[in-house]
């Protein structure tokens, strides 16, 4: 690096190691993303909790390719057996029909995160696209958007998911398409204002008059720089259709003939006047340990990665 | 002032326009004819036209909108399925109960949210704000269900501090069973509330008036009261007023837990019967809702923020 040669030529030998000691941990050029890593790592408490989400896919994947806890409902013992440490499947217990509460508890894992995987992927493309057109155009287009997505959050979220789930019939099906056409305005509205941003910044100006298509700016030129919007509502997102999946799941609008967190609790609420606690406990357990991953991964990521606050 | 409030009104037709296209698509085109469904297998051809005529769904779709539009304006919703009542009675029967719990429970909630927020920002980066934002992250990421389930098991089956659930017209003897659900929802809603407007009060301590005024020697206190306060109000306020149309659909959980004869009891039942009018009205009615709540939030803005103007 000629900056440490220049150091060591201006002869000041107690400030030639630190000047070097610069250069070695900030190298010229460094990306924004390998930037946030490096944020992020230093961040203990998010590590861990990246882990626990890392956790919870495994098992869901184990339990989607019926590696772990399969068949769920095998009859293990009598009904409403208390948890014991006899052997895994006994330690939540079991449930009316003497199932183990722990083989539904990591079935519901496997819903739950499904249907936070489904809904992003669904949501994501869906804000993306109307936030970068209506950003980047502006005039009709961006007047026609935001007046859609206006209107949709006029409806309280609840409601709408409880119609969309009515009117396209109970089931998994139902519960994806209502959490991915439901949770795009958040990003929808961030990614428009950064278009807003860019699009007159100098690279942009300078990019068409190299003759790059419109496409070519909102793609290639603009969406890599505001694409780190998309991680950090990434979290979030995955966090709130799991909330959503619960609740629709516990009206009965969700999840039929298989167990999920939210039918487990809609199970135990009359179990609990029997003096049957472990169904709750342990869906509320999975629930929690996984939206509390969420949501200090959310705050780290926002941290790591907006770049206002560096 | 007037001007700028009719401006905003007709401004708000369209938004109002697109929900009612939303809700009538959603409802009449994707949902179906629920007559078969509401008849069981065994319905005669007369009784499925008759049904049929009486819910509209043998006109043309821009009728049946039309009609959707004048149900709207006249706030007529027509009978439920499940119970035959006129919806529009359902709703206002429903309003006084949903408003009993959550008016009290939205006024705890908010000032002891900012009480909170408060202390903790001003010990901000010692332990008792570390220690309030670990808690308020735990009780946020609790389901709310849990809250409730646990709470009415624990207080009102074993402890027997209050009634399990139950309802009483009379507006004096209401309160043991509102005080339950009240603890709960203040509960689950005090770690967002809380987080939210500690954010907003730090963001203000960061700006350069708050620096000017310790640069000038003011005691931490005055400029922590008297600055950072006074001008955090701005997004609190905006929170909390957007916040109130919810309210009235806000607890329906709890409403349903704790047998609250109020909105949140009748989506909850209309869930269970199929009950299609009635939440094609309750989807209506808090939308309209959310988008006056909107206009209202615009309006206390220029009246809290003086930067923004009535243009």
């Amino acid at each position: 690096m000629t900056s440490g040669e220049a150091g060591g030529g201006m002869a000041v030998l107690a400030t030639s190691p630190v000047e070097s000691g610069v250069a070695k941990n900030e190298p010229k050029g460094r990306s924004l993303w390998a930037d946030a890593v490096r944020r992020f790592r230093k961040d203990r408490m998010a590590v861990a909790c990246l882990a626990v989400i890392a956790f919870y896919a495994v098992i869901a994947i184990l339990a989607r390719f019926e590696l772990i806890a399969s068949p769920w409902d095998t009859v293990i013992g009598g009904a409403y057996d208390p948890p014991s440490l006899q052997s895994l499947a006994h330690s939540f217990g079991t449930d009316i029909f003497g199932r183990s509460v722990f083989y539904k508890v990591i079935h519901g894992t496997r819903i739950a995160m499904s249907v936070g995987l489904v809904a992003s992927l669904i949501a994501i493309p869906i804000g993306v696209t109307l936030g970068a057109l209506a950003g980047y155009f502006g005039g009709w287009i961006d007047e026609a958007i935001v007046w859609f997505y206006t209107t949709l959050s006029s409806i309280p979220n609840i409601m709408l998911l409880i119609a969309i789930t009515f009117v396209m019939g109970k089931g998994m099906g139902a519960i994806y398409v209502a959490l991915g056409v439901t949770s795009w305005i958040g990003l929808c509205r961030v990614i428009r204002g950064e278009f807003i941003k860019h699009k007159s910044r100098d690279y942009v100006v300078a990019a068409s008059s190299l003759g790059a298509s419109h496409g070519s700016r909102i793609f290639k030129h603009i969406l890599p720089n505001v694409s780190h919007f998309v991680i950090i509502n990434l979290s979030m997102q995955f966090m709130g259709a799991i909330k959503a999946e619960v609740i629709l799941s516990f009206l009965g609008l969700g999840v039929q003939g298989q167990p999920s967190w939210g039918v487990m609790i809609d199970d135990a609420k009359l179990e609990l006047a029997r003096g049957v606690w472990w169904q709750l406990a342990g869906a509320t357990v999975a629930m929690f340990f996984v939206v509390l991953a969420f949501n200090i991964v959310g705050d780290a990521l926002r941290d790591a990665l907006d770049p206002k606050i560096k | 002032m007037l001007i700028y409030l009719l401006r905003r009104i007709i401004g708000a037709i369209p938004t109002v326009l697109g929900v009612a296209l939303i809700t009538f698509l959603l409802f009449n085109l994707v949902g179906g004819d629920p007559t078969y469904q509401m008849l069981g297998k065994h319905a005669t051809a007369q009784q499925v036209a008759e049904l049929r005529h009486e819910y509209g769904f043998d006109q043309p779709l821009i009728t049946q909108f039309v009609d959707y539009l004048r149900q709207i304006v006249t706030f007529d919703f027509g009978r439920s399925y499940a119970t035959k009542q006129q919806i529009s009675a359902m709703i206002s029967n429903g309003i006084g109960p949903s408003l009993t719990l959550a008016i009290p429970a939205f006024f705890v909630t908010t000032i002891l949210a900012v009480v909170i927020a408060l202390v903790v920002s001003y010990f901000r980066g010692r332990w008792v704000d570390k220690l309030g934002v670990v808690v308020c992250v735990v009780g946020m990421s609790l389901p709310s269900l849990a809250f409730i389930l646990f709470g009415q098991y624990i207080l009102a089956y074993q402890l027997g501090w209050f009634p399990i659930s139950g309802w009483d017209n009379d507006f004096s003897d209401r309160w043991q069973y509102i005080a339950m659900p009240m603890l709960i929802w203040v509960l689950v809603s005090l770690g967002y509330d809380v987080r939210f407007f500690r954010t907003a009060i730090l963001e203000e301590t960061g700006q350069d008036y708050v620096r000017t005024a310790r640069a000038k020697g003011l005691a931490e206190k005055v400029v922590f009261f008297k600055h950072v306060l006074k001008n955090s109000m701005v997004p609190i306020v905006t929170n909390v007023v957007l916040e109130i149309p919810l309210l009235v659909l806000g607890a329906f959980l709890l409403e349903g837990f704790f047998g609250i004869p109020g909105l949140g009891s009748i989506t909850i039942d209309a869930v269970h019967n199929s009950d299609l009018p009635v939440l094609k009205a309750m989807t209506t009615l808090t939308s309209l809702l959310m988008i006056f709540g909107n206009l209202a939030t615009d309006v206390v803005y220029t009246l809290v923020d003086p930067r923004v103007s009535l243009k």
